[in-house]
């Protein structure tokens, strides 16, 4: 899967998971999720999980280390499904 | 696991602590139970002149046995417990039944999940005729206290 392909696909869960007052605008590549786009750590948790059912893949504790912004998780999910 | 041993581990004490005994705890569940006491804190103004425990302090009760009870048996392998707090991070719960002072409840917590230090539970009250007082999902996130 293309990184693009991706990214169209996990916009829409970010979005799910967004505090009232953070714009879906304000998503791109380079977001950190926890501190920009102020995604608290249980919907983090969240975010990942529904990563897992969509892309049918298993983060470990030591990807949630590596995880800080969109682009990672891009990242993270391509090496997975490859 | 000694039950006694997860409740000497609770961040609480009186009077906000709201469980009593554990009665069974496994990988999946736990169950334990909890006697509201006439004399607790909020019956004087909750409500005037007819006390009700009320809804926060359930889904406490809850959250203290289906959660925080749950979540210090499924750490026992890791890290000291002493050195790790609880984060309620939602709940949604219905309540279907009034609890009145000395009534004696039971809660049964089921995991959905428990992931990256999230946990996740189906939760429910019972009262001594078993009818259920309250249902829902609980989380909470285990947090290093620094």
């Amino acid at each position: 899967m293309t990184s693009e392909e991706i990214y169209t696909k996990l916009e829409p869960i970010i979005k799910t998971y967004l505090p009232e007052d953070v714009s879906a605008n304000e998503i791109n590549r380079k977001s950190d999720l926890t501190r920009e786009l102020n995604i608290n750590s249980a919907h983090l948790v969240d975010i990942i999980l529904d990563i897992e059912d969509l892309f049918n893949i298993e983060f470990k504790n030591e990807d949630m280390e590596q995880l800080r912004n969109v682009n990672d998780a891009i990242l993270l999910i391509q090496q997975k499904t490859s | 696991m000694d039950y006694q041993y997860i409740i000497d581990q609770l961040p609480y004490s009186e009077p906000f602590l709201f469980v009593d005994e554990v009665l069974s705890v496994s990988e999946e569940h736990i169950s334990g139970t909890y006697i509201f006491k006439k004399d607790l804190f909020f019956y004087e103004g909750h409500f005037k002149d007819n006390p009700v425990t009320p809804g926060v302090i359930l889904t406490e009760c809850m959250a203290q046995i289906g959660l925080v009870c749950f979540g210090i048996y499924l750490l026992k392998d890791d890290i000291s417990s002493e050195k790790i707090n609880f984060a309620l991070s939602s709940t949604e719960i219905d309540f279907l039944l009034p609890v009145f002072p000395e009534e004696k409840v039971k809660v049964v917590s089921e995991k959905i999940y428990y992931r990256f230090n999230k946990l996740k539970c189906k939760v429910k009250m019972l009262n001594a005729k078993d009818e259920t007082i309250a249902k829902g999902t609980i989380s909470g996130m285990i947090v290093n206290r620094d």
